[in-house]
């Protein structure tokens, strides 16, 4: 089975006024996710992680190298994958509903049957009763799945999610998790994520990709052999913690 | 029925309660102010009591009113017109680089020219009527109105303009959904300021040189000593001010309705 998205030799740099000099960010990354599948990417802070995303996301090209998305024009790629940024990004003139079919609202599509979609999900998003709400006034979690419920309403293939529970306590970041988990059986869709979360890359994950400094060529993948459907409780297995042992030193020391 | 009184008279204590405060402090002022006028024997041309102005605008409430409409009138149409052409340049230099570039450097220069030295110049040009009052009420709102609106459509968080364009938005798109709305909080801020400075206008172009308004009878009553005249018409002048200030902060509750909505 071919990949659905392709990277090869990927190069990229940005001049830093510091050093009035170009800084690699990526070097020579070869990557590759398969349709239905959970990748994460994993690395300290600075490593290119969001940098990877916005180039497949089409905010952002790259210096070199080649990309390869299954039934997408790479050139006009942005648009086209669905990106969940860290932060919710909901517009706060705009209640949970209109939020939350904002992509159907940019691709003119009828505003009742939009609104009918919406509605008919809010449900499985935890966001019933709360359709009429701005966003100032639900909870951070909820902020974070009507983000979602945005991102899933466009109905792209391929989600890129950058450290998307990040800004959420970390109770609230497990059910997201598990919640995340249902969705993506749920819709059928293969998923990039950023996180620097271990555990959560573990858990949620297929394979994972570990970045060093940005300074290093080497991008390590790991292959996560744990049963689906997956629970809280595999966090505790041994097979679990082996991932967690193998991933580790590769982090370097800044994970220590 | 009764829910409805008690919930009435809640309002009503909950509003007072935001107002009495300064109220009772402008009533102790007053008070002072006639206490010395009395004990200090002040002569009524040199500091007129606020009885005097009371009294003042109850004998001639009719002249003062005429006169407050008139200058009501040239705020109303002074300030309307710089609320478009504001708004009009103001987005149109937010949209365009081109118009940024040419465009915002003249207009900031520009307000380094008084605007009480131009008046006696539009005076020349267009006479003693409407016109030229009008323009200079729509020249001084013009700036805080047209600067606000390009700040307001400017000052945006990035990654919500990359959101936008992960969802496929143009930038005709992103300007519509995004920047209008986002600038309107700060649309209202410059239309605060412009107010408050369009009366300021209204009353410096009628000094210049007027046959009506506030700002003409302040001119005429002065050499008349009626100082009381010259307090009834500052009087009136805030009130003005406050009126439209108000109808101001109004407009903003209803159309920038996601700020006054509360965290849970």
């Amino acid at each position: 089975m071919d990949p659905i998205i392709n990277i090869k030799n990927l190069t990229k740099s940005f001049f830093d006024i510091l050093t009035n000099d170009y800084t690699v960010i990526l070097n020579d990354i070869d990557f590759y996710i398969n349709e239905g599948e959970i990748v994460s990417l994993i690395g300290p802070s600075g490593c290119g992680k969001s940098t990877l995303l916005n180039i497949i996301s089409g905010l952002e090209d790259p210096d070199r190298g080649e990309i390869a998305i299954t039934n997408i024009d790479v050139d006009n790629r942005l648009g086209e994958l669905s990106y969940m940024q860290q932060k919710d990004l909901l517009l706060p003139w705009k209640t949970v509903l209109g939020n939350s079919i904002l992509g159907l609202e940019i691709l003119n599509k009828d505003k009742s049957l939009s609104e009918q979609k919406a509605l008919a999900l809010m449900d499985t998003f935890g966001l019933k009763g709360y359709e009429n709400y701005f966003p100032n006034q639900i909870s951070g979690g909820m902020r974070q799945r009507a983000s979602f419920l945005r991102t899933i309403l466009t109905d792209k293939k391929i989600l890129l999610l950058d450290e998307p529970f990040s800004s959420l306590d970390s109770i609230t970041r497990l059910q997201m998790q598990q919640w995340l988990l249902e969705l993506w059986r749920k819709f059928n869709k293969t998923i990039l994520l950023v996180t620097h979360d271990i555990d959560e890359a573990i858990f949620l994950s297929d394979r994972i990709y570990v970045m060093k400094s940005h300074l290093s060529t080497s991008i390590n993948v790991i292959k996560v052999d744990l049963r689906r459907p997956r629970n809280r409780e595999v966090v505790l297995e041994q097979s679990f913690l082996n991932i967690k042992k193998q991933i580790l030193p590769m982090l370097g020391n800044e994970y220590g | 029925m009764d829910k409805k009184i008690k919930q009435l008279l809640a309002k009503l204590i909950n509003e007072s309660n935001k107002w009495l405060p300064a109220f009772i402090l402008i009533v102790i002022l007053l008070f002072i102010w006639q206490i010395i006028c009395i004990l200090a024997s002040i002569p009524k041309w040199l500091l007129p009591m606020p009885t005097d102005i009371l009294i003042e605008l109850y004998q001639h409430w009719d002249l003062l009113l005429k006169h407050s409409f008139v200058t009501l009138y040239e705020i109303v149409i002074g300030f309307s017109f710089s609320i478009i052409t504001g708004l009009i340049i103001g987005g149109f230099i937010a949209y365009s680089k081109t118009l940024e570039k040419s465009l915002y450097p003249i207009i900031i220069s520009s307000q380094t020219i008084p605007i009480i030295a131009i008046a006696p110049i539009l005076l020349v040009w267009f006479g003693y009527g409407l016109l030229p009052k009008v323009l200079v009420v729509g020249l001084i709102a013009f700036f805080p109105i047209a600067v606000n609106t390009i700040d307001g459509l400017k000052t945006i968080d990035e990654d919500i303009i990359n959101m936008m364009k992960t969802l496929g938005a143009s930038k005709s798109q992103i300007f519509k959904k995004i920047q209008i709305p986002n600038s309107l909080p700060s649309i209202f801020t410059g239309l605060r300021i412009g107010m408050a400075s369009s009366v300021i206008g209204a009353v410096i172009s009628e000094w210049v040189g007027s046959s009506e308004g506030l700002g003409y009878l302040m001119i005429r009553s002065k050499p008349q000593f009626l100082t009381e005249r010259v307090f009834a018409a500052i009087f009136l002048l805030s009130v003005i001010g406050l009126l439209l200030f108000l109808f101001v902060n109004y407009c903003e509750k209803k159309i920038v309705y996601w700020k006054t909505t509360s965290n849970l």
